[in-house]
């Protein structure tokens, strides 16, 4: 039991007459690189909020590094790090400022905060952009901020909706390895992309249609089972059948 | 704690950053001071009069000359006879008609005096209706002068008026220590409600929803950057009062510090709460707005509470704008202490429990 990070099951989200998310069930372990993939309005999204303590789940359960995802959605906040599909930093903050204002949130000493701050700073060549204001950073530099800033705080899993969505292929080369990075720390990602290339660098990755996981796999066995090439074929085999359009 | 004070540090941070507001917290309150009081003003003036004159004697000769002298009025020299001077009346050139008849001195002493006729536009019911009401007082000066002359005692002599705490029955000093509660309304209702959507617009608040932060620590840091610049901006309001008006609180400061605190922490709680059940922008300065209004013109602000329907009345019951603007004009203008208004500082103090516990009601991390 202990090895699973993310344990869901049977877990429903529905906005009056919609079903955003169907029943899925599903398990990540500790420490993999969890590929959530699905076309747009399949209920990443959903689901993934439902995960972090920010949506409560209509019906089913599930637990998050050990807490309850219906009623223990304060404890999960502390245990996980989250990047929201669109740019959520403080434009007219300074990098330096927003890394200190939620290293703070979190609980991290004045001297903590300022030796991650500059690790994570020199480590992304970041040093010089010290105080920069966040509004003028390139969208690239500023998702590899997020990334660093949801991970301050060496969260046991860190949810990534759409990190590289808009991001140029170098930047979402370096974007990966910080991924790889952190998951050799021991940090569990879980992560949404749109970029299939990306899902071949996934651990497992689960495809979502129409609210429900339609399929649960490593990369290359899922391939096998679809008897193709690659991941790109995979996604089309399943999300031909959806129901809801774009 | 730690995580109070970084939040604080953050919106004041942002709020000096912007190149905008810093500046309003300046002029905001130097503005209010020194123009709403003067364009706010219930006193009558101006009012223009055709007098036609045909007794033609000394002692209307007397009142023409009295009318025009007093301040409230303007003489129109145009109006030579009664018809021209009603047309006058009805392009609005002249406010009221001032007809002396023929024989008034004459008459005056005896059993049946002729009498004065005031015609006056009530089209405008305030200007009508107090400028012939000045007007008449000032002719019944002018004719009690003139009756103790011929050795005859006037009633009117008998009565004096006297007006307590506003000396000069001035309405500036009645407008001044109220006008701050525009500002408050303005500055810590309305920037709060705005600083908190504004968020939710940008998604920020996503990302601070998804930390562990206290509900009531984040609406707190909203806050208290607002009572701090709260209490700032009406300590500039204070001092423009002093310098222009030379007007000083009779009361005590700390009263209307108190005050203060109560109400910024009542008002930016009900921003905050307004803001929290707002999706944008426009829905939450349209639901600001509608309250202002209500509060701008039923809490007495402009006019009494107590000449308006009973229903009304009893509806202020539940406007904390109310109890501020008494506190403020009694301690202001009647230098009242803390123990004889202490139910207002009450009913100040249960607003700002409900708008708080509102405030962190409605603020939801998780939906």
């Amino acid at each position: 039991m202990n090895d699973y990070i993310i344990s869901v099951r049977e877990l429903t989200k529905c906005f009056g007459d919609f079903t955003s998310v169907n029943r899925i069930s599903f398990d990540v372990q500790r420490g993999e690189i969890f590929g959530f993939l699905g076309a747009n309005g399949a209920g990443k999204t959903t689901a993934m909020r439902m995960l972090c303590g920010l949506s409560y789940p209509t019906s089913g359960s599930g637990t998050v590094a050990g807490w309850d995802v219906m009623r223990e959605g304060e404890q999960i906040k502390r245990h996980i790090g989250y990047m929201s599909q669109k740019f959520s930093l403080y434009n007219d903050l300074t990098v330096w400022e927003n890394i200190r204002l939620f290293a703070g949130i979190y609980g991290l000493s004045k001297a903590e905060t300022e030796r991650r701050a500059t690790e994570v700073l020199e480590r992304l060549n970041f040093s010089s952009e010290r105080n920069t204001l966040v509004g003028s950073l390139p969208l690239g530099w500023k998702q590899k901020l997020s990334f660093a800033i949801a991970t301050i705080h060496r969260p046991e899993v860190v949810f990534l909706d759409e990190p590289t969505g808009g991001v140029d292929p170098i930047t979402r080369r370096q974007f990966w390895e910080m991924i790889y990075e952190a998951a050799d720390g021991g940090t569990t990602i879980f992560v949404t992309t749109h970029y299939m290339d990306e899902a071949e660098y996934c651990t497992r990755v689960s495809i979502m249609v129409d609210g429900e996981v339609r399929a649960l796999d490593t990369p290359a066995r899922l391939k096998k089972q679809y008897a193709t090439e690659s991941m790109d074929e995979v996604f089309r085999i399943l999300a031909r059948g959806a129901k809801r359009g774009e | 704690m730690r995580q109070l004070f970084i939040l604080i540090q953050k919106e004041f941070t942002q709020i000096f950053r912007n190149p905008f507001l810093p500046k309003l917290f300046i002029i905001f309150p130097v503005m209010i001071m020194l123009v709403m009081p003067w364009v706010t003003t219930m006193d009558v003036r101006n009012v223009g009069v055709a007098i036609i004159d045909e007794d033609g004697s000394t002692l209307s000769r007397r009142i023409s000359s009295d009318v025009r002298a007093a301040e409230y009025f303007t003489v129109n020299d145009e109006a030579t006879t009664l018809d021209k001077a009603h047309s006058l009346l009805e392009d609005c050139e002249v406010d009221i008609i001032l007809q002396i008849p023929k024989n008034f001195e004459r008459n005056i002493t005896s059993v049946e005096p002729e009498k004065l006729d005031i015609s006056a536009n009530a089209v405008n019911a305030t200007k009508g209706s107090l400028g012939s009401q000045y007007l008449v007082q000032t002719i019944g000066s002018t004719l009690s002068k003139y009756m103790s002359e011929q050795g005859v005692q006037q009633a009117s002599d008998l009565i004096a008026v006297q007006n307590r705490y506003n000396p000069t029955l001035n309405y500036r000093h009645l407008m001044i220590p109220a006008l701050m509660i525009m500002l408050l309304i303005l500055i810590c209702g309305f920037m709060s409600a705005i600083n908190i959507v504004t968020e939710k617009e940008n998604g920020t608040i996503e990302q601070i929803n998804v930390t562990p932060v206290g509900k009531f620590t984040f609406v707190l840091a909203k806050l208290i950057p607002f009572w701090i610049i709260g209490l700032f901006v009406v300590t500039v309001a204070m001092f423009v009062a002093l310098v222009v008006y030379g007007l000083t609180p009779l009361g005590s400061l700390w009263n209307i510090y108190l005050a203060t605190i109560l109400f910024i922490l009542g008002f930016s709680g009900f921003g905050v709460a307004v803001a929290n059940l707002s999706d944008n922008i426009q829905q939450t300065m349209f639901v600001m707005f509608f309250f202002v209004i209500i509060f701008m013109y039923l809490s007495g602000l402009l006019t009494p509470i107590s000449s308006m329907p009973e229903w009304a009345q009893k509806f202020t019951v539940i406007l904390p704008p109310r109890y501020y603007i008494e506190i403020m004009r009694s301690v202001y203008l009647k230098g009242t202490t803390f123990l004889e208004i202490w139910h207002n500082f009450a009913a100040l103090g249960v607003f700002v429990i409900i708008f708080n516990l509102l405030a962190t009601i409605t603020y939801k991390k998780q939906v």
